[in-house]
């Protein structure tokens, strides 16, 4: 144990630091995605709703293992091959960004529609016959309630989202897990790997879940 | 106030349970290992070795066309067991498991290709003599135009995690400034070298060599990039499995001297 800390100990931070750049990459898009297809799906436009509930249920339907497959080595072979023309060439860290983004996004979005479900119809409607137009009455009357609802879920989406990073090992970007393998292959000591990863990971989601109780905390001023 | 006094009882006599399980638990290894020195000269007395194994690593172990489990490792350890008169049940864990499964004492020991290095036997594992000897090298795009390993500078190069390979492409990452991505399987490594998400792949010269003819696979070795062979050894965590240690170790040189071995190796990987 003491000796995987002390030889392989900096290859370990390292690897938990692509593993946070990663996961905030694949957030930073996943909110970007998230919001546009959750907005798509509360338009009142049957195509918009359309094309979002087919968005989220083509990617809820593939495990997250198939889609970076997909993405890594499916995607360049359909532009650059099937397609032709391309010269589409991912990078294990491009590839597992778009992967949880489309992932975590699809997620986001249901949370997204869930929230702005949840506000009463009426708000929305006496926004509307006070002469405010929809989006004004989306972002300054609805948002600012649904908002509330969300937080909880989406941070424990964000949760997943970080420890979802480690399925991407298997398109060889050295985050957490894929460098703990060759480490346990290294020294052949399986447990004290494993252990050490699993409080690595322990800690870093355990702070980044106080802060989000802080944020959801200073978010929820004046409701109770 | 009750509620509380009771909670704490229950939580004081489970404490009490878990410690009186460990206390249980650990002399249990012991017992059979006693038990089997007493009847060492007999090889075999029933007991059933669990070996555990790879489930991909072409041609050492994979399942054939016909859905059979087959390879050099599978034909080795057979004929071993054969010659030496055990039982053993080979249990395909894959290559992360069955280091676990060795250490957790799930199986006794495990035959997948894995290289003898003294950081592994500093860690507490026994290893057997080798009964092969994998050298190294480097396989490209078949168009790639890189023809050595200075052609790779900033460029980004597919190894198989803990594999020989992998801590060769290590060394020579420094020297010329390439980075290593490590995969889990040869078909994804060689998918991303075909691919072109990578620049090159290092893996066993003769895996490789087959790979390339069988799969169809567009790539092509690079000459002179080859390494020194290393040994591949069986392998146990329990030092009280010594006696499958010993037995492997007889089997395997009865197997060199009768040109069952050598079969067993032509049988794989062709002349």
């Amino acid at each position: 144990m003491v000796r995987i800390i002390t030889s392989y100990g900096g290859l370990l931070l390292t690897a938990m630091g692509r593993t946070l750049l990663l996961a905030l990459l694949g957030l930073f898009f996943a909110c970007i995605v998230g919001l546009f297809f959750g907005m798509m799906s509360v338009l009142k436009n049957r195509a918009c709703n359309i094309i979002a509930q087919i968005f989220v249920d083509m990617v809820r339907g593939v495990p997250m293992i198939v889609l970076a497959f997909f993405v890594y080595f499916g995607m360049p072979y359909l532009f650059n091959t099937i397609i032709g023309g391309f010269n589409v060439v991912l990078t294990a860290l491009q590839a597992g960004t778009i992967c949880l983004a489309l992932n975590c996004g699809a997620y986001m979005s249901e949370i997204i529609r869930a929230g702005i479900q949840s506000v009463d119809v009426g708000q929305m409607e006496a926004a509307r016959s006070l002469g405010l137009s929809y989006g004004t009455s989306m972002r300054k009357i609805v948002l600012p309630q649904a908002i509330r609802t969300m937080i909880p879920s989406i941070i424990n989406q964000f949760i997943i989202t970080l420890k979802d990073t480690s399925i991407l090992s298997v398109i060889g970007f050295p985050e957490l897990v894929n460098t703990a393998k060759n480490v346990q292959a290294n020294t052949f000591m399986s447990f004290q790997t494993w252990a050490i990863v699993g409080v690595m990971y322990l800690i870093v989601i355990t702070i980044l879940s106080r802060c989000a109780k802080l944020l959801e905390r200073r978010l929820n001023v004046g409701r109770q | 106030m009750k509620r509380k006094l009771l909670a704490t009882i229950t939580a004081a006599a489970m404490a009490l349970g878990l410690m009186a399980c460990g206390e249980a638990a650990a002399p249990a290894p012991a017992a059979p290992a006693a038990e089997e020195s007493a009847e060492a000269p007999a090889a075999s007395t029933g007991k059933k070795w669990i070996i555990a194994t790879d489930t991909s690593f072409k041609p050492f172990e994979y399942t054939d066309d016909s859905g059979n489990f087959v390879g050099i490792d599978v034909d080795i350890l057979a004929a071993v067991a054969e010659d030496q008169g055990f039982d053993y049940d080979l249990q395909s864990l894959g290559w992360d498991a069955s280091i676990a499964a060795c250490q957790a004492g799930q199986a006794d020991g495990m035959i997948a290709g894995a290289s003898i290095t003294d950081e592994r036997k500093s860690s507490g594992w026994i290893f057997s003599d080798g009964y092969y000897d994998a050298n190294q090298s480097m396989a490209v795009e078949a168009s790639s135009t890189i023809a050595g390993f200075d052609d790779l500078k900033g460029q980004s190069v597919a190894v198989k995690t803990g594999t020989m390979s992998a801590s060769y492409a290590e060394e020579l990452s420094k020297e010329h400034d390439f980075t290593v991505t490590y995969f889990e399987d040869s078909p994804t490594m060689y998918q991303a070298v075909v691919g072109g998400q990578v620049a090159a792949c290092f893996d066993d010269t003769p895996i490789m060599a087959a790979n390339i003819k069988d799969g169809n696979l567009s790539m092509k070795l690079v000459e002179g990039s080859g390494n020194e062979p290393a040994a591949y050894g069986f392998a146990i965590f329990n030092k009280d499995n010594q006696k499958l240690v010993d037995m492997f170790n007889a089997g395997l040189a009865h197997l060199k001297e009768n040109g069952k071995y050598d079969e067993i190796l032509a049988k794989y990987l062709g002349e």
